[in-house]
């Protein structure tokens, strides 16, 4: 994981950098301290094995490797005073110093586990784990090298942090190709292969295990050369611009998106089909919660009873099944799924309406238990198949021809998207959209304001629950059958997560945030039991570094800055 | 308020009261609104559903008086550990106002610390031979995990947010406990590991003519001593009293000299503690440790602590208790009546509808006023 661990952003925070030196060293040790214990966190929890099993460039370098190369190099550069602050020579010592601590703690690990069998508790800790830190050496030989290369990483971050930005980002460019075109090689490779030239370019760089080395250096060349060319072009270019400009070459940045959108899964095949297909479902709930939690500040945790209720509305309506109460098309049933979950998110609204803040999590968080425990029970077993599910659900047809083809349901789910984001889009910039954030900001002030609360607050709750509903009833045909295991709590939390990790109140911000939860961990299939790790994670360390999200909303990136912009201004 | 019954008494009232009185009652149907009716509806409702069953079941007569017993001393027993969890919530609460959502996870993580020193106590036979020693470090090491995490959650993800308002410091927190599960997974393994057995030699005992499980008696019994401890805690000493006075304004109370950090911390510290203790007997009365085991109680355990009324010591107490009793009887109380299938299969709806009841209707609870008010 590169991801900084929140605690280091804290402890930079708190410690005196400007003090003089032996306060700098201790500095140092610490951040060394910090790093190193990430690093055995992710051994503990058996992540920098999963990571070694995928290559980056094949037999040189591991995720697992890369994953331990980039601690390093944080613990160097994190570790040393800023630039300004200490001589060269003292933050190249120090650095490396830092590095140096998190190498010895890992080192330690080694020794421990040699030492001791622990495998009986921390079920990680396997000889692979042993053969990834020690470099196949014996123990000795093994943690010296480790402590030794760890330092001289630490050393290379503090240098690589003092070069200047042009070509810092130039290396920064190149070296996040080479990971993208290692990581991804399956992937890629399969595109490539589509037609016969192509396939003479993926030869230059692959073999079929993946990334070669000369592959690798070519790409970091290539990519670093386009950084660079691209800087000296952009201040050209940037004096043209003005906001009309801005406007057209948005337009055009969301014309192309949408064309790469249809093309793409067309070459990648079906399985980027089923991918995106869960990406377009998760970003269609996702625009729903983005209602209730983004625009009302309702947060909601009961949110996927509705995708049940849209999804099971659609199997008892079409399935070929004796469950089933008829035997409508797919065309026919979604819109009576997407009118029965704004019901129930009404219904659901109503006993809540008068709960607030946190007690409005946990009342909804019940609320949904209630109807995963009731749908999953013997007593609800005669109407909706209880533990068993619903079966044969067929999939929707166009003039006769089913789309049965994963990539024929993704145009499915990317059309449902689209005229989902414009009603979401419009809803924003309506009066009932202005009435719900005025809720958010302030119940109190809305209501005074003359706000019908009661009127407001459930259309957030139908109106979400119908963006929920359509994702559920596509679910619901894509998979053929619906079973109440489906529609745990998780799902909640995912698209709550997803909607976080976007920024709350944010239309590109749901899409942004459904691709890297939700599609991300779908391409790194076997890291799929540390996806919700992920989540975890991802939810501490948004809400500690960037609350208003990777793709903020205008209104809340001024919000939560405004402090900032005025320092700006009067500096 | 049931409006149906206020369409029924304001007929009555039609007729004889006089005309201020029955102005006033039109005044009130006619300001009665949708919400009013649903919300009264689901009272009636759920009142419903709880006396038809009750009365079903007592009809059917099918449970005899002693498994009457055995329902409402596993519910005592269940109680006794989500009282211990709620405790946790409530002192939390009370000085930080935030809810611990990853408090249930502290609990598992407790049972984790206890499972491996029980479990290498199984095997070298000192359970066996020396049962009170070996449970006496089974319960110093699931303190020892459960504190220590709960110190280090504290530290990294909750104290950055001590004055941020708004949803963020609740989302720190569910991510909190999904961290806290998916590291226990990742670190132990995601199958089912089972607790020991304590090697009873007769694992029941007869009192009043009822055969009644030892581990109900110890893990009750565990539960009053360690509830007590924590009592006396909070009313006798120093520490217990700061802890008392940042509960009622931490902002004054820093003001007379209180370390409020420091409060915070050994709050967190108590809270670990019991949640530790409970883990071990959750852990021991269903035989069983994974990930997954503190999130459900966890959440029942928060409703506990709202129903006792949050911010209240002796409010969690009761509520785990009430709790622990509803949700046992529960299911062949109220459902068995009603003529619903396999019963068992919704206990957790009984806690959950309790839950959803309690911040709908009495978010003050049953015994804390002012706390909830503030907020409400």
């Amino acid at each position: 994981m590169s991801h900084p661990d929140p605690a280091v952003a804290t402890v930079l925070h708190d410690s005196e950098l400007h003090a003089e030196s032996p306060s700098i060293w201790r500095h140092a040790v610490r951040v060394g301290a910090i790093f190193g214990a990430v690093a055995i966190y992710l051994a503990i929890i058996g992540l920098l094995v999963m990571l070694h099993g995928r290559f980056i460039i094949v037999d040189v370098l591991s995720l697992g490797q890369a994953c331990l190369v980039a601690i390093a190099l944080g613990a160097g550069i994190m570790g040393a005073p800023a630039r300004g602050k200490a001589s060269t020579a003292t933050r190249l010592l120090t650095g490396t110093l830092a590095a140096a601590v998190a190498g010895a703690m890992l080192a330690a690990l080694v020794v421990l586990m040699v030492s001791v069998d622990l495998r009986w508790m921390f079920i990680a800790l396997s000889p692979a784990l042993l053969t990834l830190l020690t470099f196949g050496l014996p123990v000795l030989p093994g943690i010296l090298t480790l402590i030794v290369i760890a330092s001289a990483l630490g050393a290379i971050g503090v240098l690589l942090s003092g070069t200047p930005p042009l070509i810092r980002r130039a290396i920064i460019a190149g070296a996040s190709a080479v990971v993208i075109a290692g990581v991804f090689q399956e992937l890629i490779q399969i595109m490539l292969q589509a037609t016969e030239t192509i396939d003479a370019i993926r030869e230059l760089f692959y073999n079929w295990d993946g990334l070669e080395w000369t592959g690798a250096l070519a790409i970091f060349i290539i990519f670093a050369a386009i950084s660079l060319l691209w800087a000296q072009i952009i201040p050209r270019i940037a004096p043209a611009i003005g906001p009309a400009a801005i406007r057209r070459r948005r337009a055009f940045g969301m014309l192309a998106m949408l064309v790469a959108l249809i093309i793409f899964p067309l070459l990648a095949g079906s399985y980027i089909g089923q991918v995106l297909m869960l990406v377009g479902l998760y970003i269609l709930m996702g625009m729903g919660l983005n209602l209730e939690v983004g625009l009302a500040g309702l947060l909601d945790l009961g949110f996927v009873a509705f995708f049940a209720v849209g999804a099971y509305t659609t199997a008892l309506l079409t399935a070929d099944n004796p469950h089933a109460l008829a035997a409508l098309s797919f065309w026919e049933a979604m819109p009576i799924a997407v009118m029965l979950s704004i019901m129930v998110g009404v219904l659901f609204g109503l006993p809540v309406l008068g709960v607030r803040g946190d007690y409005l999590a946990v009342a909804t968080m019940g609320l949904g238990e209630i109807v995963r425990v009731i749908v999953s029970s013997d007593f609800a077993a005669p109407l909706l198949g209880g533990a068993q599910g619903v079966l044969q659900i067929p999939r929707p047809s166009i003039a006769g021809h089913a789309l049965a083809d994963p990539v024929q349901l993704f145009y499915l789910t990317l059309t449902a998207a689209m005229i989902a984001a414009y009603i979401a889009w419009r809803l924003e910039n309506s009066r009932l959209g202005r009435a719900w954030m005025a809720l958010r900001d302030d119940e109190d002030v809305a209501q005074a304001l003359g706000i019908n609360l009661v009127r407001v607050k459930l259309l957030a709750y139908g109106l979400g629950a119908a963006f929920a509903g359509l994702s559920g009833s596509i679910f619901a045909t894509m998979l053929g059958s619906v079973y109440p295991s489906s529609f745990q709590l998780v799902i909640s939390i995912n698209v709550l997560a997803l909607i976080i990790v976007g920024g709350m109140g944010s239309l590109p911000g749901v899409i942004v945030g459904a691709a890297a939860l939700i599609g991300l961990p779908e391409l790194l299939r076997e890291f799929g039991e540390y996806r919700y790790l992920m989540y975890g994670a991802a939810l501490i360390i948004m809400m500690r570094i960037r609350p208003e999200g990777l793709w903020p909303s205008p209104t809340r990136r001024r919000e939560l800055h405004s402090d900032d912009e005025l320092v700006e201004q009067t500096s | 308020m049931a409006p149906d019954r206020n369409n029924d008494l304001s007929d009555a009232v039609l007729a004889t009261a006089p005309p201020s009185t029955w102005s006033a009652l039109r005044n009130r149907i006619q300001r009665l609104t949708l919400v009013d009716v649903a919300l009264g509806s689901l009272r009636v409702l759920v009142l419903a559903v709880v006396i038809a069953g009750t009365i079903g079941t007592l009809i059917k007569t099918r449970y005899g008086a002693d498994q009457w017993v055995d329902f409402v001393l596993f519910g005592v027993t269940i109680g006794s550990i989500y009282a211990q969890v709620a405790l946790g919530y409530t002192m939390v609460y009370g000085v930080l106002r935030l809810i611990n959502f990853a408090h249930g996870d502290i609990m598992m993580t407790g049972a984790f610390g206890g499972y491996f020193v029980a479990s290498a106590a199984d095997r070298s036979g000192l359970l066996a031979s020396n049962p009170v020693l070996a449970l006496a470090l089974t319960l110093l090491a699931a303190i020892a995990t459960s504190t220590t995490i709960a110190l280090l959650v504290e530290r990294i993800a909750y104290r950055p947010f001590r004055h941020v308002r708004g949803f963020a410091p609740m989302i720190c927190a569910i991510g909190v406990s999904f961290f806290l599960q998916q590291t226990f997974r990742g670190a132990f393994g995601s199958s089912v590991k089972s607790y020991p057995d304590l090697h009873w030699e007769v694992p029941k005992v007869l009192i009043f003519g009822f055969t009644i499980p030892k581990i109900d008696l110890l893990v009750i019994g565990c539960a009053i001593i360690s509830m007590t401890v924590l009592y006396l805690i909070v009313n006798k000493t120093r520490m217990g009293t700061a802890i008392r006075a940042v509960s009622e304004d931490a902002e004054a109370a820093a003001l007379m000299g209180i370390d409020v950090n420091k409060v915070v911390v050994f709050t967190f510290f108590l809270g670990g503690a019991m949640a530790g203790i409970a883990g071990v007997f959750y852990a021991f009365v269903f035989k069983q440790v994974y990930f997954f085991i503190g999130f459900t109680p966890g959440i029942k355990a928060f409703g506990a602590a709202v129903l006792g009324g949050i911010g209240s010591v002796p409010g969690a107490m009761l509520g785990g208790f009430v709790l622990g009793i509803f949700e046992s009887v529960g299911p062949s109380l109220f459902f068995d009546g009603i003529g619903i299938p396999a019963p068992y299969q919704l206990r957790d709806l009984i806690a959950f509808t309790l839950l959803i009841m309690i911040l709908i209707f009495r978010p003050n609870g049953l015994l804390g006023e002012r706390l909830a008010k503030q907020r409400a």
